[in-house]
């Protein structure tokens, strides 16, 4: 009686997750939808593509610098992230592991960064970047993120956890501290690193106010960047099918992605969160 | 630290693993000194400069202070931090607990409502653009068929700030949705027994048990969901800004801080006014720290 009671309670759970699930994804369906319509489609309203239009995603490939945009995308969130991993571990071990005089100033000099936003220093940044011609440049897209106080913070609070008898073990061996922070430090905090990877490279990827002050030129604009302005650029309407073509082409790539690391993914994003 | 100790050694020592230590920070601390300490002094600096740079002022200031679009920035920006923390921080809890209850499919509810988290703000904000649209959107479609007069959406001044805001909710939900759920895994389960056998009803336990455990958990969300929405852009930036139409309009309505700020530096070119905005919008997400700091304090002596 008691089971039964619980299992239609359980239905009524089922329905109602499964009911907000359409709602979260429809955006999802409505965007690959649309992009497989032709233009005259949004303007006589019709649910699916009257017809399979194709055309939309060979006029962005060819016609546009979107592929461009991509590659740009993808150095820049690599390189981020591969400095972010070695500094902020590399700092965060450090301050974890080292006792030496001003050891505390550093450590709050690094952490008092956090408060300030980066909306403050974008102004600084870009007249720091005019001045140095690095504006439209990688490195001016890169430099702001390549170091991270929140990184940092976060590594040393695992390093904390690595045992001192490990690093002195080592030492004895006569190790040098490079080499120990390399092959021994880091493989025991592998989760927090890959944690770490995985913010530091999704908020680069998704990163708009930076890259749409520094960038100048078209061939120069990261994915969001790129898509923002050609959406905003055409004054002869809105071509909804290209963008949404655009807006496919950004997506959809992520979310394989994120199936195929789902676990590590989700898990990752939850350490960072509860443990910052 | 050995202590194995002649006379000498130890001293040696310390001083090379000073040295150490130094050298692998100077990178890191060189880089700290110049890109964000000194850019701070130079924003604070900006902000009391004339255009040309030629003397002090605090005209940037007295002029902020009678700007009534920039108060209508701070109000809208307030607006949305109280209409989407809250609402996001709500939905997230109850999703949590609705797939805390099911045994079949946990990963992919998890996986779904988690997903607009890891997207692209500007590819869905386009999307959710297309949505809203007055004339060609589907929403406006639903409507008639449902025999409900069209709205305006984005178009109408009532209505844009909270179609803007369901976006960001829309995406930040299910960040709260995962950081509950782990909130609520670390809820010890004999309490929940304890409950049972004092025959507690499912209500009870959720007010006095769950909710209480899972203060540290709203608090964090609440902190991080509050200096993100003092922050709002990107959404604003992209389902209202283009050739036809200025960002943060129609009217000012969905008008930001931030994009208060972005014009003026970026379009309009007064760094020194839009520097001394970033000043004042520093110094409120530095309040909220400070208060989250009191309260996060307060919160963990249960």
């Amino acid at each position: 009686m008691k089971k039964k009671k619980r299992e239609i309670g359980a239905v009524f759970i089922h329905i109602f997750l499964l009911a907000g699930v359409m709602i979260v994804a429809f955006p999802f369906i409505w965007m690959i939808l649309s992009s497989l319509k032709s233009i005259s489609d949004f303007y006589n309203f019709s649910f699916l593509p009257k017809k399979i239009d194709w055309s939309g995603y060979q006029y962005i490939f060819q016609e546009t610098e979107f592929l461009r945009w991509y590659w740009n995308s993808i150095v820049v969130a690599v390189t981020v992230t591969i400095s972010c991993l070695i500094f902020n571990s590399l700092v965060g071990y450090v301050l974890a592991k080292h006792r030496f005089p001003g050891a505390k100033i550093v450590f709050i000099l690094i952490l008092s960064t956090l408060m300030i936003p980066t909306e403050m220093l974008v102004i600084p940044w870009y007249v720091m970047g005019s001045d140095f011609g690095w504006v439209d440049t990688y490195w001016g897209i890169m430099f702001p993120g390549l170091i991270e106080a929140f990184g940092i913070f976060l590594m040393r609070q695992f390093m904390l956890g690595v045992p001192d008898d490990i690093l002195d073990a080592a030492r004895i061996d006569g190790m040098g501290e490079f080499k120990i922070w390399w092959r021994i430090a880091l493989p025991q905090v592998k989760p927090a690193l890959s944690a770490l990877g995985i913010i530091t490279f999704l908020g680069n990827w998704n990163a708009y106010l930076w890259p749409v002050i520094i960038t100048a030129t078209d061939n120069m604009r990261t994915l969001p960047v790129g898509i923002s302005l050609f959406s905003t650029a055409d004054a002869g309407g809105i071509k909804w099918n290209l963008i949404m073509c655009m807006s496919t082409m950004a997506v959809i790539p992520m979310i394989i992605v994120f199936l195929f690391f789902q676990k590590r993914i989700v898990e990752g994003i939850a350490m960072t969160g509860v443990k910052g | 630290m050995t202590n194995v100790s002649s006379n000498r050694q130890p001293m040696k020592l310390q001083t090379r693993r000073t040295l150490t230590a130094y050298t692998f920070l100077i990178v890191p601390l060189l880089f700290f000194i110049s890109i964000r300490i000194f850019p701070t002094l130079y924003a604070f600096s900006l902000s009391f400069m004339t255009q040309d740079h030629t003397s002090g002022t605090i005209d940037n200031y007295k002029q902020l202070l009678q700007d009534p679009v920039f108060w209508k920035s701070v109000l809208n920006t307030g607006l949305y931090v109280i209409v989407t923390v809250p609402l996001q921080m709500a939905l997230g809890l109850i999703i949590a607990l609705g797939i805390q209850r099911v045994r079949h499919f946990r990963w992919f509810y998890r996986m779904i409502y988690f997903l607009p988290y890891i997207t692209s703000i500007v590819a869905v904000s386009w999307v959710w653009r297309l949505m809203y649209d007055q004339n060609t959107g589907v929403f406006n479609q639903i409507l008639t068929w449902l025999h409900i007069p069209p709205q305006g959406f984005l178009g109408d001044p009532n209505e844009s700030l909270l179609s803007v805001s369901a976006v960001m909710i829309w995406q930040a939900m299910g960040f709260s949705m995962l950081i509950f759920m782990a909130g609520l895994e670390a809820v010890p389960k004999h309490f929940y027994e304890a409950a049972q056998i004092d025959g507690a009803s499912k209500w009870k336990m959720f007010w006095k048990i769950t909710f209480p455990l899972l203060n540290p958990t709203i608090v964090f969300l609440a902190v991080t969901g509050v200096i993100q929405s003092l922050q709002s852009f990107t959404q604003i930036q992209n389902l209202t800004g283009g050739s036809a139409a200025n960002a943060g309009g129609p009217l000012n309505s969905t008008l930001s801080i931030v994009v208060y700020m972005y014009k003026n530096a970026f379009t309009d070119f007064n760094m020194e006014y839009a520097s001394a905005i970033t000043v004042v919008l520093f110094i409120i997400i530095l309040l909220v720290t400070l208060i989250q700091l009191r309260i996060l304090n307060k919160s963990y002596e249960y």
